[in-house]
């Protein structure tokens, strides 16, 4: 267990330094001005222009760049904004609103997908079912922004009954967004749960614990969920790193001050720094998502854990 | 004994596409997608036959005027006439949806195919490479491409589409080669494919004739489902304003403009967002339809 | 003991309805071993499913006859009943035990849970009963063996393992579904050992399924042949092999390969396939192929003629056949 996590962190090395450097390129390394647009309609000013060229070592070759900030980096050093703050702080406090809202999403998520996947799984081809797959269909195919933008209207500016805009990110008031977040993913789960549980239903080992003489509630309670939700759990796990660097619309509709806004205003704005930043700890957790999701997986399913 | 044999044969064998095919064709959830689709097809070829206006023509004083006789949809915030660029939106659409899951499907495809039969050193590269674009959150990559790529000052019809069928290409690519790959690992662990390269078949052929036509499945149903998500996913970044937008017109780019009017012109919206839905709505019933109908397990 | 008579059970299916048992009858003794021999789709396997009650209803429908354990009706017990006389009373092992075992569940767990459930037992206790258990089975190292998963196992053990928990109740009956099939010889050989052993020591009966003749000429006290959905022949598995009293039984033994015959001789089979059953030939399912077949065999369904004490054979011929 131990080297396949070894080997599983050696694998995320090369990965994690191609995916910020193709960022790292993009934001930096684009032919053009850099700074082209940072400091608002003017131009900017001889002085800025050679401070920053020197604080990002612009005039260096490439290569040494990106290594100077990934050096940087693991100091905790993430640079400084175009106006002067520090990337990290700003980070920091964005960073756990998004975390809120993604957990959030994740349990809805969870709750109502899988109940509703496990329960229209086990009674095939009934009215539940029907319901269940077509409402999943619906789901899936409005985009987020769609669903963000109905809820809000129909839900805060007619019927008055949320506010249409999150004013502070409590949990409470995190609600609304969050199922707007998750409602693409739980449609997943829900098929996902249904189409795990349809196909376990008829294994041979369902057939077993039934001839064991164990009662319906332990078949499908212990021996049939706990393999078919193998899968589901997985999926969980890498829809939350999805939703970390996804968030970006429904923070947008919703106004939830976290780090999606931050970095689409950062883009707009060209703030080179800020966008680094953010998208490099955005691979990184996603990358630890995936790694833990892995390490998840070998706990549940014991058959590959003897790599 | 020849009356065995002729009740054993009443059932001719089709073949797993023939059989996929007489199942789909009962199915009413398949019907219904593929009129949908084609309806949305026909508009984009000939959006002269739904509609004679101009998408273009902006009438300010008809400014968020509710729907009408005159305009079936009513008028957004500029006074363009809604329901005419409804349809002619669901070219542009349709084409960027289509030419990404080509894209993505092709590049996928054939990447994902080679990794896995050759496997070794390419298949470590591809995978990491795979990984590396999977990594990087799918909105933040295309808003980063999208934005770079804009930078470089106004640009035409042509390249606006092809800017954004690029940015998702090169995002989404990694999945159709991760299907492509593990189904034909499995292929290739099959007798049949082992027999032939112990005939001595070249690789090329055996890619062809033996391991493509079984491998196919499974990323028919992808690339079905993800034109429908790209779709949705052009709607995305025209909302973000990044992806499509003037003088380009669709669904994405009309639902964009509406959305800082919603209180007061909700038409405006709700009818691209229902026309957008109902199509990845169809394309997704599409891909779902044929999936159950070429799953061997489930007949 | 365990007694089943006029079985009748069909499949509902988007095709039609398949008629997949029709009319079996059979029993089982105490210390008696009975081999239900036929090939694929002869409808053992179904007839042992009916029994225990687990068959997937639907598509599977029990449509007429009785099975009676130590005198009671099961088939018009109640669910509580049925399951209660599950594993404890008759017991089913599986062809492959691979599939059979839970995955994601340690050997021990599996056995352990019937016993705490079932039994009462405190986690110590039924842990020590499953090592005994798969000590009896003859798995070394039980100790350790039990904290494994099914996956570790190699195929040998796997199958003594499920045996191991199917006798953790201590049943009267077992059936055996195809124990063997999907295992080496030498391993098959150790397997039906092991099954005879347990068997004799616990005075068990075990009803064995298989389509092995083999096997079952090693083993069986007596063997039902079955054949599209019905019993053909039934007889003391001496009488089966010396005189066959069906045309099938016939060509099954004839079908063996035998060490005396010429090295030249072709390998004689059954011409044809076995029915559909959702089309089952009128009259005698087998006669489209059978040798001798004469016109009364497509009209007539052959009743089961009693052709001695414990002998039957469904065939209009059979006594002819039995006389060689």
């Amino acid at each position: 267990m131990g080297r396949y996590v070894l080997r599983r962190l050696l694998q995320m090395v090369p990965v994690f330094l191609g995916t910020t450097f193709l960022i790292y390129v993009m934001v930096w390394a684009v032919p053009g001005d850099p700074f082209e647009g940072k400091c608002g309609e003017r131009d900017c000013p001889e002085s800025y222009v050679s401070a920053m060229r020197e604080r990002f070592n612009l005039d260096d070759p490439l290569l040494v760049q990106y290594a100077k900030y990934l050096g940087n980096l693991v100091q905790g050093d993430f640079g400084l904004t175009s106006s002067g703050l520090q990337v990290a702080d700003r980070i920091a406090a964005t960073f756990p609103v998004t975390l809120k809202l993604a957990l959030v999403a994740l349990v809805v998520e969870a709750v109502i997908g899988i109940t509703a996947g496990v329960v229209s799984g086990l009674r095939n081809r009934g009215f539940l079912d029907s319901l269940v797959l077509v409402s999943t269909l619906f789901l899936i195919s409005i985009p987020v922004f769609v669903t963000g933008y109905v809820v809000q209207l129909v839900f805060g500016l007619q019927l008055g009954w949320i506010s249409p805009t999150v004013t502070s990110p409590t949990i409470g008031n995190l609600i609304v967004p969050g199922f707007v977040l998750a409602s693409l993913s739980m449609a997943y789960v829900a098929r996902l749960s249904r189409a795990s549980i349809s196909e376990n239903r008829r294994a041979d080992y369902v057939r077993t614990a039934l001839a064991k003489g164990l009662p319906q509630r332990r078949v499908v309670g212990v021996h049939l969920l706990r393999n078919s939700l193998i899968p589901v759990i997985t999926f969980l796990g890498t829809d939350l790193g999805a939703f970390l660097g996804g968030a970006i619309v429904t923070e947008g509709i919703f106004n939830v001050p976290g780090v999606g806004g931050l970095v689409f205003r950062s883009i707009l704005t060209k703030d080179g720094a800020m966008v680094t930043g953010v998208v490099t700890v955005l691979v990184l957790v996603y990358l630890l998502m995936t790694l833990l999701v892995d390490l998840l997986y070998a706990v549940l399913d014991p058959r590959i854990r003897y790599d | 004994m020849t009356e065995q044999i002729a009740s054993l044969v009443e059932e001719r064998p089709r073949g797993l596409f023939g059989d996929a095919w007489h199942v789909l064709r009962r199915r009413a959830l398949f019907w219904v997608a593929v009129s949908i689709i084609a309806l949305v097809v026909l508009m984009a070829l000939f959006p002269g036959l739904f509609s004679s206006g101009d998408p273009n023509l902006a009438e300010l004083s008809r400014s968020r005027g509710a729907p009408s006789a005159a305009a079936w949809f009513g008028y957004d915030n500029q006074g363009y006439d809604i329901y005419t660029r409804v349809v002619h939106g669901a070219r542009a659409t349709l084409v960027v949806g289509l030419l990404s899951t080509i894209g993505v499907v092709l590049v996928g495809a054939t990447v994902g195919m080679l990794a896995g039969f050759y496997g070794g050193w390419l298949d470590a590269i591809v995978s990491r490479i795979a990984d590396v674009f999977v990594g990087v959150p799918f909105v933040l990559g295309a808003i980063v491409i999208l934005t770079t790529l804009n930078a470089g000052g106004d640009a035409g019809t042509v390249r606006i589409v092809a800017q954004v069928v690029l940015s998702i290409s090169v995002l989404s690519w990694p999945v159709s080669m991760r299907i492509m790959r593990s189904t034909a690992i499995a292929a290739k662990q099959q007798d049949y494919v082992k027999a032939a390269r112990a005939l001595g078949a070249p690789p090329s052929r055996i890619i062809s004739k033996h391991m493509l036509p079984n491998c196919v499945a499974p990323v028919l149903v992808y690339a079905t489902i993800a034109l429908g998500a790209f779709i949705g996913v052009e709607a995305t970044l025209s909302y973000l304003g990044i992806g499509l937008r003037q003088p380009v017109v669709s669904w994405g780019v009309m639902i964009n403009s509406a959305k800082d009017y919603l209180r007061v012109a909700p038409h405006a919206l709700l009818f691209p967002a229902g026309f957008l839905t109902a199509t990845v709505l169809a394309f997704v019933m599409l891909g779902d339809a044929v999936r159950e109908a070429l799953d061997p397990k489930l007949r | 003991m365990l007694e089943v008579e006029d079985l009748h059970v069909e499949f509902r299916t988007r095709d039609g309805v398949a008629r997949v048992l029709n009319g079996v009858s059979y029993h089982v003794a105490p210390g008696e071993t009975l081999a239900v021999l036929g090939e694929s789709g002869s409808g053992k396997s179904v007839t042992a499913q009916a029994v225990m009650g687990i068959l997937d209803t639907p598509p599977a429908f029990v449509t007429r006859g009785s099975v009676r354990f130590n005198g009671e009706e099961l088939l018009t017990a109640s669910p509580e009943r049925r399951r209660a006389v599950r594993a404890s009373g008759v017991a089913m092992i599986f062809q492959d035990a691979l599939s059979a075992l839970n995955p994601v569940f340690t050997v021990g767990f599996q056995i352990e849970e019937q016993l705490r459930l079932r039994r009462g037992m405190t986690r110590k206790e039924a842990r020590a009963r499953a090592i005994e258990l798969l000590d009896l089975v003859r798995i070394p190292s039980a100790a350790q063996r039990v904290r494994e998963y099914p996956h570790q196992f190699s195929g040998g053990m796997r199958q003594r393992a499920m045996i191991a928990m199917a006798l953790a109740l201590d049943p009267e009956v077992l059936i055996a579904d195809e124990p063997t099939t999907a295992l080496d010889v030498t391993v098959q050989a150790q397997i039906m050992d092991l099954l005879r052993d347990i068997q004799r020591e616990r005075s068990m009966g075990l009803v064995l399924i298989t389509h092995d003749l083999g096997v079952v000429a090693e083993v069986a006290d007596r063997i039902a042949v079955m054949y599209a959905g019905r019993i053909v022949e039934q007889a003391d598995a001496v009488s089966l092999f010396r005189s066959p009293g069906h045309p099938y039984t016939a060509a099954l033994m004839r079908s063996l390969p035998r060490l005396d015959s010429s090295k030249h001789s072709a390998l004689e089979t059954i011409k044809g396939l076995p029915p559909s059953l959702l089309r089952i030939p009128p009259g005698c399912p087998f006669h489209p192929r059978c040798p001798r077949a004469e016109d009364v065999c497509a009209v007539d369904v052959p009743a089961f003629v009693p052709l001695g004490p414990g002998r039957g054979s469904a065939c209009h011929f059979a006594e002819e056949v039995v006389s060689g």
